[in-house]
């Protein structure tokens, strides 16, 4: 299996990419891992990139420990912007990845809830909106509460309890709002699986704000999950085909921008040209794709939010509300200021910036399913700096930072003081009152 | 390595913190140098220096290996291991011990990161000025034995400058304390001085009294372009000789401007030779005379352009150039190999046309960028580990460089150190008597070769290359 691990490794990963990094260090003091662990070097980027050479090169055997090292990273990418060498992280770690799951045999635990989430869930929409109407069911009729009585989480990891508690309510039809500007704008909505079952309402209300703004847009039938997934998670090929269809779906000279809700997917949306680079088919279509990628606070502040919120009087009420970056976001799309401008601007906000608040969370996508000890840890240090600052709001741009900064929350028993949002709702609900039509 | 060293050493400092996974060991293989890598057989966190004193101990009885570490940023591989042995960290140790604003030190644990101190003291109205690129990452301890530099050096000096009293574990596990918090004190030999720079080939140090200054509160940057090397070196020697000693004075060639150019896309103009950064700290109506005197002094000297930055936000801007020189250059090509030839300032110009020529007669890519203020340059190889042909006559390339700077009356190394790259050169400098005195001092200290073996002195020295007079 050595020599097999070895070969795949010489396959998968490019060893350009890895001799982009030059050791000096620098990524260490952004890297939660590191962090989290008494400073091990084998929980760094720096660590883990001397890994992947030293598997590839048959310098180390792959073993536990090597497994353990990349398994442990969250791919939250905030090594990247602290690079001076502009190492490729996020390929490097997911190659990797790729690597591995093309030798290694999964392990029970995580081969179920692998299979689940990626044969299941993530590979066609329809089954998202089937476990979402049972959920919808399920908490429709009160059972969420018997449910929880009786215990039948028990048989859960603990993890997911924690997850289960802080799962939103079903969604309720929105007001739209009446329209204040004239953006001369045609967008196309990159709805995103779990944005588009589990946050519809979200969904509904980044419609409506956008239409606010007078921006056309357009939502494609037959959206597929953007595979950022499976991407994360070494299952890339597996997701390929997610990719495909969504560029040729999306490839139409209709629209100036493919707007998304989701730090997650809006990163790896951007990433599209990266993975179809050498597929000659796609190549064109892809870059065209990523180039149209937009996030949401990004295309609200083009097409005039701030100058319309300026118009606003302000509250005589303020809610201290902060915002959590996402590091997708933040590490790779570089989208940090938007948001916070945003906020700043409301009428009813006064805006308190989070101490630290651009490391991971460490929700990463699902890996606070798979590695719950870590993300629990990281989780713990992310509410401490929230409890210091006490705010009334937090703010996030992704629904697992939304999910994970709930369940932080929750853990901590803060219901009753502090609640997070996806800033697309709080936007909407902050201004609903002035631009609800009557 | 043996069982019993192994269990003798776990007892000690404790399982939790001993670490001796395959992933581990080879994540303490290697530091920021290009080309070194070996693995060490264990690598421990100790809490105090009492459990390093017993490690020693244990090492000296079995004559195992030790490599104090901080946070692998070295550039010459002094924290390599050489033969395996045992990698001690200071995660565990990183405490500020005592803080004494009335004799103005501060005592800390070696662990604490460089800049986190800086943080701290400023906090306080208090500067440390050491202030080596990697200070974010850098613990003190690295600093102290690896003597570190930095942008700041010109003006504030370097960190053995700060440096007033040390805790240090010998190898045979007795603990010496040296110097303190006075300011006068000459009793007996200066045993501070020699630990600081020793590269962790005498002794652990395990506790640092430094010396404290007040913090300037006033800084004005400014940034200079001209179309000759020689300009710019006339500048530099000028502003010194008019007694301005400015707290920066940063030098770009024209490679390393190419190169951030093309790498940020700033409007620098690429057909210049050189840039300087130029900035003054102290009181504001010196600051502004001391600054408005160096632009002057560029111009006079032929500066095509130069420009005084308005406040902190427009001082960033146009530092960025300066700041970004590294990541630009390395964007380039795979491997990078960072040097410090140094010179006095006086042969800056020399010495720069002097690596120019080098890397033609050679055909190797050398871009320099440094403290021009303090003769301290950066040549910076931009290379490709896998291409052996090149790498060869990179080597030799760096040999020539080293013995161009001490032809000028230079350094082999004016900020990174020895260590294991480039102790087959420390000879070159320091000569065979400077070379047998020190190894009579390591074998009085280390008499069984357990700390840090293979850094510093090379079992043979490099014949030395003889240069034409310059060609």
């Amino acid at each position: 299996m050595q020599q097999q691990m070895q070969q795949s490794f010489e396959t998968n990963v490019d060893e350009n990419l890895l001799l982009d990094c030059m050791r000096c260090g620098f990524c260490l003091p952004s890297c939660p891992t590191y962090l989290h662990t008494e400073q091990d070097e084998a929980q760094s980027p720096r660590g883990r990139i001397a890994l992947m050479k030293a598997v590839r090169d048959g310098i180390v055997p792959f073993d536990a420990s090597v497994e353990k090292s990349f398994d442990l990273c969250l791919g939250c990418r905030a090594c990247e912007p602290a690079c001076p060498a502009g190492v490729q992280y996020g390929a490097l770690i997911e190659q990797t990845r790729e690597a591995v799951q093309e030798v290694k045999h999964s392990s029970f635990l995580e081969k179920t809830t692998r299979t689940i989430v990626f044969n299941n869930l993530f590979v066609k929409q329809k089954n998202m909106e089937h476990a979402v109407s049972l959920l919808h069911f399920y908490q429709k009729t009160g059972m969420q509460k018997a449910v929880r009585k009786i215990g039948f989480l028990n048989l859960f990891p603990k993890h997911l309890k924690t997850m289960e508690a802080s799962l939103p309510p079903v969604a309720k039809k929105i007001q739209p709002l009446k329209q204040v500007k004239t953006a001369a704008m045609k967008v196309a909505f990159f709805t995103g699986c779990l944005m588009d079952t589990l946050y519809k309402e979200t969904n509904d209300k980044t419609v409506s704000l956008l239409q606010m703004l007078g921006v056309d847009v357009i939502i494609p039938d037959n959206q597929n999950c953007c595979g950022a997934l499976h991407g994360h998670s070494g299952e890339l090929k597996r997701g390929k085909q997610n990719l495909i269809l969504n560029v040729e779906l999306f490839d139409s000279d209709d629209y100036t921008y493919i707007v998304n809700n989701a730090g997650g997917c809006g990163a790896f949306l951007k990433e599209y040209e990266k993975h179809l680079h050498s597929d000659e088919r796609y190549r064109e279509k892809a870059i065209r794709f990523s180039k149209k990628t937009i996030d949401i606070s990004s295309l609200l502040v083009k097409a005039g939010l701030l100058d319309y919120l300026a118009t606003l009087p302000q509250q005589a009420n303020q809610t201290l509300v902060t915002y959590q970056d996402s590091c997708h976001l933040r590490n790779v799309n570089k989208v940090f200021n938007e948001p916070r401008m945003i906020l700043q601007a409301l009428p009813n906000v006064h805006f308190k910036e989070l101490q630290n608040a651009h490391t991971c969370c460490g929700s990463a996508g699902i890996y606070n399913l798979l590695q719950p000890a870590l993300a629990g840890d990281i989780l713990d240090a992310k509410m401490a700096t929230i409890k210091a600052l006490q705010p009334t709001v937090i703010v996030t741009a992704n629904p697992g930072c939304l999910l994970q900064i709930q369940a932080g929350i929750h853990k901590a028993k803060l219901e009753v003081s502090m609640r997070a949002t996806h800033i697309v709702d709080f936007i909407y609900n902050s201004i609903a009152k002035y631009s609800k039509i009557s | 390595m043996n069982k019993t060293v192994i269990e003798k050493i776990t007892h000690i400092v404790g399982e939790k913190y001993v670490k001796s996974s395959t992933a581990q060991l080879l994540a303490y293989s290697y530091d920021a140098t290009a080309n070194f890598q070996r693995l060490p057989d264990l690598v421990i966190s100790p809490g105090n220096a009492e459990e390093i004193a017993e490690v020693l101990k244990v090492c000296s009885e079995y004559k195992i290996s030790i490599i104090p570490r901080g946070s692998g940023t070295n550039l010459a591989a002094g924290t390599v291991p050489y033969e395996g042995g045992i990698v001690i960290l200071f995660n565990r140790m990183d405490q500020i011990l005592n803080f004494d604003k009335e004799n103005l030190t501060i005592t800390v644990q070696p662990g604490i990161i460089s800049e986190n101190l800086c943080t701290f003291v400023e906090s306080h109205g208090l500067f440390y000025p050491p202030d080596p690129s990697s200070m974010r990452i850098s613990t003190i301890g690295g600093n102290v034995s690896e003597n570190s530099g930095g942008l700041r050096g010109l003006k504030y000096g370097v960190t053995k400058d700060y440096v007033k009293g040390l805790q240090v574990v010998l190898p045979n596990g007795d603990i010496l304390e040296t110097g303190g918090k006075l300011a006068k004190d000459v009793a007996g030999y200066d045993l501070t001085s020699l630990f600081v720079g020793a590269e962790g080939t005498l002794g652990v140090v395990t506790a640092i009294t430094l010396k404290l200054i007040p913090l300037p509160q006033y800084k004005m940057t400014s940034i200079a372009y001209f179309e000759s090397l020689e300009d710019a070196a006339r500048t530099v020697s000028s502003i010194i000789a008019n007694k301005i000693i400015p707290v920066t004075l940063e030098f770009l060639d024209k490679k390393t401007i190419i190169a951030v150019e093309q790498y940020m896309r700033i409007g620098l103009s690429t057909d210049v030779e050189a840039m300087l950064l130029l900035e003054q700290d102290g009181e504001m109506y010196q600051v502004e005379q001391d600054v408005n005197e160096m632009v002057r002094i560029a111009k006079d000297n032929g500066a095509l352009f130069t420009q005084i930055a308005k406040d902190a936000q427009e001082a960033e801007q146009i530092k960025i150039a300066r700041r970004v020189a590294l990541s630009a250059l390395a964007k380039l090509k795979p491997t990078v190999i960072l040097e410090d030839a140094t010179v006095p300032r006086s042969e800056l110009a020399k010495m720069v046309m002097s690596i120019n020529d080098i890397s033609e007669k050679y055909m190797v890519n050398i871009a320099t960028f440094g403290h021009a203020g303090d003769g301290n340059l950066h040549p910076t190889c931009l290379t490709d580990l896998r291409d052996e042909d090149e790498m060869q006559r990179v080597e030799a390339a760096f040999e020539e460089i080293f013995e161009a700077a001490l032809t000028l009356g230079g350094t082999i190394t004016g900020e990174h150190g020895v260590g294991e790259m480039k102790a087959p050169y420390l000879e070159w400098k320091i000569g065979p008597v400077g070379i047998t005195v020190m190894k009579n001092i390591k074998q009085a200290f280390d008499p069984n070769n357990i700390m840090n073996p293979g850094k510093v002195f090379a079992k043979e020295t490099k014949k030395r290359v003889v240069v034409d007079g310059g060609n």
